[in-house]
């Protein structure tokens, strides 16, 4: 250590080869630069819509919007504002998004795992399948399953048809709608009931296992719980579920769930697209995983089911969870495609239609970019709590 | 080394990259001027308004629109350059600057005068919005449209007339919002939607991209009014002037019966009017911020409007479309220009 | 794991044996070979029959084109409109020596002991780029201008990705130490900006550079249309090449850093002579990775209205005169598209495997 006494220390070196000072001087110069363009940015903005008459402020998202939107989760009719919009089309990204996430895991978990097959054939279609759709652009792969393969489909009156009940055409897929009757909420309580005592389950056997060694089948108990409670609910309720069944009214079917090809199209791409990516991440995942692992399993007497299970994928997960995260991130930002097929999600609705029609194109795209950006971050942020639960803790 | 070279040379791109033109102009007719072209915002692709052939060279009446006004300020209707943006992107265009003038089939409402800080300098095609529907549907009437799919284009007029026509019938619709009218064709001949919606002077165009012309049809109904016309940016008058002049002048020299075949015998015309349009009397373009005989190139390069209409969408052309209300006023139509003195 | 001194001597397998160890080794895996092998079957052979067997191939007009197969002629007529876009015939043969230079560049760099090909990758990337920008346009050198709007095709992908990844690559480079610098405002910064450009999707970076930069822009300052596009892509890629260039700085092993300190270097001596050279030639295979992304995100632009490879095929399979040649148009430009991804992936792959020798700790 250094003393710090003034005086008697020879003059050190002059400021401009002091570190720290120099340090200091290079943040300065940084922060002021970003401050000065972002200034100038704003200047100029701002002085440009002012001479160009352009209306500013979020006052527009309180207008009525007056156009129609083909799906909505939320009601939504003409009559409504633009913030409406705004909400009908976060919704319907944040769907899209979420079925893709969910498809594009469980196909590429399932080809990740293929392409490792001992069968030679599988392995081989896996790799084929992982070579083509990967380097392939999603938008064409969007325009494929959009413009060539509905129309390949038949017309609303030539529908393809299931017992019925589920209806396939050029305007969509149609299934049948469950609607709850009086008396469905004793069901959903039997649900929350049986998740609870699931939870608890889990926590005694945990800790029952950890005092005594013994192992309680936690996962065939809290399963049959899961399902039996909630079945003896519906049924001592007297069965109040009907089923609202798609039919041919006028052009277009009526009633049930519909599945709009738009959605189809994007979420059938996004998933295989995905799913390409994640395959090879699956794959390089439980290849990280060395062979002394599975046989120290193996030599411990574990079933082949329980090596897996406590030995392999916990590793491999390790190694997957950060570029999975990533993949996850990209399908999200990929769902703006959208537009592109007349999806009507963020892009498509907000800074399509709303943008244009209320011209302010600047308050659109900032909170347009800010939902992207709030998206991405909690993605993130959920993936490095699980990243964080799973990680190697050393002790 | 390998990676301070290629990094040098990224550099070297990069300048290159930002130090594209810069220049400050005040007016946009200076800024044009300093450019020497017109920078014209289009459709992408729309037979008889703006549509470009393999070559990249644009025709129609909205081309010509545009290209009028650059004989009139350059005495050059080629120098042109044609920016090609799709109904959503049509207005942020023109307000950022990045367009001079917008004339891509816009309809004139109040909104867009009034918010967006645009202005329509007029109407260059008197348009009324109506619907091509599949024969095999054996649907006569826009009333019996109850429940149909809708292929429309985005941010346009026709979305807003739809709603508000579907809602005042007590009917139900579902749209189907695609960027460009390409697709809304793409979407009706995949049978994705019923009917597909826009303006009338639209459909013709659009039915003959179809494979099969003949299994479509054009319902006689128009829902609305949609007044087509060349826009401009708010604050700058005499753009506004000039643009919006062009145009009247074409309709004038209609009128006088002056088309570019004549325009050199026109020359002579002892027709106090005709002098004041083609330059010969008066100092109508220096008012405007024009060359005096701005008319006479606008005719002779580009036409009048009755030549510009009958050479993009007339009786002749594959769009076959009747003048009706865009016949003058003194010819049973609505188009009425104020004199040109 | 440690390869053995003397490989097995190598046991022939007959190909029954073959078939019994890989397709028939038990119950399940057999039915599994069946099922599968008879669904490869039944779609392959109608697929071929499409793409080959029943396909036109010759002909002048849409009308030859009869069979039920693919109409190939559909592609063939219009190449010259896919590769070009609207280029003028009388100086396609400027882009022509753009694409043979590419070529003299980059193909090389696939076949090993090629004389040389150091030399020719480097030039690929030095002065390729200056070559380009006065022939393609020209305006220089007595070259006729031939003004960006008429740019399309595949000449116009390609650029877009080329600029797009040669221009990201020093921003990259400057965020990736910005992030690992140690003045907490600059790190600030560049995880900032790194984090914002990564979250948003490129669409809405392409239309906000399309439409809406002019408007952030002073006064009478303009770019063309392509050229804010490039700027948009530029921005956005780079952020994603500052996290692959992280990646390589955070795998140098900290003795480099503390030997280089120790001999006295400063801190740009020591970035550009001893981490920056490691650290790139580990990325390279991310870097060609982050390519073969952009190249396919580069189809995005036809939705602002350019004319890509993508955008040109679009535009003309709604042609009345060609009739359903939907899917034609699209299997022309996934096999484009699957063409050049595949080379490059490959590519990486194998320097990959080249340059997997030191270093990881």
């Amino acid at each position: 250590m250094k003393k710090q006494t003034v005086d008697s220390r020879p003059a050190g070196p002059k400021p401009w080869y002091d570190p720290r000072i120099r340090s200091l001087f290079f943040q300065f110069v940084a922060i002021a630069l970003v401050f000065w363009g972002g200034w100038t940015l704003v200047d100029n903005t701002l002085s440009n819509m002012e001479s160009r008459g352009i209306s500013t402020g979020f006052g527009f998202l309180n207008e009525t919007a007056g156009f129609g939107i083909i799906m909505s989760l939320v009601p939504y009719d003409a009559t409504m504002t633009y913030g409406r919009t705004f909400f009908v089309g976060l919704m319907n990204t944040l769907l899209v998004s979420a079925m893709g996430i969910v498809a594009a895991t469980i196909i590429g978990f399932i080809i990740g795992v293929a392409r490792l097959s001992s069968n030679w054939l599988v392995a081989k279609l896996a790799l084929v399948y992982i070579e083509v759709i990967r380097n392939i652009p999603l938008l064409l792969q969007i325009f494929f399953w959009y413009f060539a393969v509905l129309g390949s489909l038949p017309s609303p009156r030539q529908s393809v048809e299931v017992g019925g009940s589920f209806f396939l055409n050029n305007r969509g897929l149609y299934l049948p709608e469950p609607i709850t009757q009086d008396g469905f909420g004793l069901v959903w309580g039997a649900l929350i009931v049986a998740i609870v005592a699931v939870v608890g389950l889990r926590t005694w056997a945990k800790r029952r296992q950890l005092a005594t060694g013994q192992i309680f089948p936690t996962f065939k108990v809290g399963f049959a719980i899961l399902v039996i409670l909630p079945v003896l609910a519906y049924l001592t309720a007297g069965a109040p579920l009907e089923w609202d069944l798609p039919a041919l009214k006028g052009f277009n079917f009526g009633g049930g769930i519909t599945i709009i090809p738009e959605l189809a199209a994007l979420w059938i791409a996004l998933s295989l697209y995905t799913a390409s990516f994640i395959a090879e991440i699956v794959r390089s995942g439980i290849l990280s995983v060395s062979k002394g692992q599975t046989e120290a399993a193996k030599a411990l007497g574990l079933p082949n089911g329980l090596t897996l299970r406590l030995v392999v994928i916990p590793q491999a997960m390790r190694v997957i969870i950060p570029p999975l995260t990533s993949q996850y991130l990209n399908l999200a930002k990929n769902s703006s495609l959208a537009t592109a097929i007349g999806y009507p999600d963020l892009v498509a609705v907000f800074m399509g239609t709303t943008l244009n029609q209320t011209g302010q194109a600047v308050e659109v795209v900032a909170i347009t970019m800010a939902v992207y950006l709030t998206i991405s971050l909690t993605i993130s942020l959920f993936m490095n709590i699980y990243n964080r639960a799973v990680a190697i803790k050393e002790r | 080394m390998n990676n301070t070279k290629s990094m040098a040379a990224g550099a070297v791109m990069l300048c290159g990259v930002l130090a594209a033109p810069f220049a400050t102009a005040a007016t946009t007719l200076e800024s044009v001027k300093e450019k020497g072209h017109l920078q014209c915002g289009v459709t992408s692709g729309l037979p008889g308004f703006s549509q470009p052939d393999d070559k990249g060279n644009w025709t129609g009446i909205d081309v010509d629109t545009c290209r009028a006004v650059a004989a009139a300020i350059f005495g050059d209707a080629q120098a042109v350059e044609f920016t090609p943006l799709t109904a959503k992107e049509r207005f942020t265009a023109l307000q950022s600057g990045e367009i001079d003038m917008l004339s891509r089939n816009t309809t004139w409402t109040l909104t867009r005068d009034a918010s967006l800080g645009l202005n329509f300098t007029g109407t260059n095609y008197y348009d009324g919005q109506g619907f091509l529907i599949n024969k095999d549907l054996g649907v006569n009437d826009a009333t019996e449209l109850d429940g149909a799919t809708i292929c429309i284009q985005a941010g346009t007029t026709t979305e807003l007339n739809l709603s508000d026509y579907f809602r005042a019938k007590g009917m139900e619709y579902q749209p189907i919002v695609f960027d460009t009218s390409e697709q809304t064709v793409q979407g009706f001949a995949a049978g994705r939607c019923d009917v597909l919606t826009s303006d009338r002077s639209q459909l013709a165009a659009l039915r003959s991209k179809l494979t099969d012309p003949s299994s479509a049809e054009i319902l006689p109904n128009t829902i609305s009014k949609e007044p087509l016309g060349p826009v401009v940016r708010q604050g700058d008058d005499q753009w506004f002037n000039i643009v919006k002049w062009v145009l009247f002048a074409q309709i004038n020299a209609e009128e006088l019966g002056i088309t570019s075949a004549n325009v050199e015998d026109m020359l002579k015309s002892d027709n106090p009017n005709v002098q004041r349009l083609l330059g010969t009397d008066g100092d109508m373009g220096a008012k405007l911020g024009l060359p005096d005989d701005f008319g006479h190139k606008v005719i002779k390069q580009v036409g009048n409007y009755g030549e510009m209409y009958d050479r993009n969408v007339g009786p002749d052309t594959p769009l076959g479309l009747d003048r009706g209300l865009n016949a003058l006023w003194t010819e049973g139509g609505i188009l009425y220009a104020p004199p040109l003195r | 794991m440690a390869e053995p001194m003397l490989k097995p001597p190598k046991v022939a397998i007959s190909p029954l044996d073959w078939m019994r160890q890989n397709l028939f080794s038990s119950w399940y895996n057999s039915l599994l070979t069946i099922v599968v092998g008879y669904m490869v079957v039944t779609s392959v052979g109608p697929l071929f029959t499409w793409l080959f067997f029943e396909a036109t191939f010759l002909g002048d007009e849409p009308s030859d084109c009869v069979g039920t197969g693919a109409c190939w002629l559909f592609i063939s007529q219009r190449l010259n409109f896919f590769i070009y876009g609207f280029y003028p015939d009388e100086f396609q043969w400027r882009v022509d020596v753009m694409f043979l230079l590419l070529a003299v560049c980059f193909v090389p760099q696939f076949i090993e002991r090629f004389p040389g090909r150091k030399w020719f990758g480097l030039f690929g990337l030095t002065g390729l780029p200056v070559v380009g920008y006065f022939l393609i346009p020209g305006g220089n050198f007595g070259l006729e201008i031939v003004e960006s709007s008429k740019w399309g095709g595949l000449m116009l992908t390609l650029i877009l990705a080329y600029i797009g990844i040669i221009a990201s690559l020093p921003i990259g480079i400057l965020l990736a130490l910005g992030r690992r610098s140690e003045m907490p405002i600059i790190r600030g910064i560049c995880v900032v900006f790194i984090e914002v450009w990564r979250a948003v999707p490129l669409i809405t970076v392409l239309f906000m550079a399309s439409v809406m930069l002019p408007l952030f822009l002073p006064d009478g300052m303009n770019f063309e249309k392509l050229m804010r596009a490039l700027i948009g892509i530029t921005l956005w890629q780079s952020a994603y090449m500052a996290e692959v260039i992280r990646g390589g700085l955070q795998a140098i092993p900290r003795g480099q850093y503390e030997a280089a300190d120790a001999l006295g270097l400063g801190y740009w001596k020591k970035t550009g002579l001893i981490i920056l050279p490691q650290a790139l030639k580990m990325v390279i295979p991310g870097i060609v990775n982050t390519f073969i992304s952009l190249f396919k995100d580069t189809t995005l632009v036809l939705i602002i209205g350019l004319f890509d490879i993508l955008g040109t095929v679009q535009s003309t399979v709604t042609d009345p005169a060609w009739q359903n040649v939907a899917i034609e148009g699209y299997v022309f430009v996934a096999f484009c598209f699957w063409v050049f991804c595949f080379g490059i992936s490959r590519y990486s792959q194998n320097l990959e495997r080249k340059l997997d020798t030191g270093h990881k700790t």
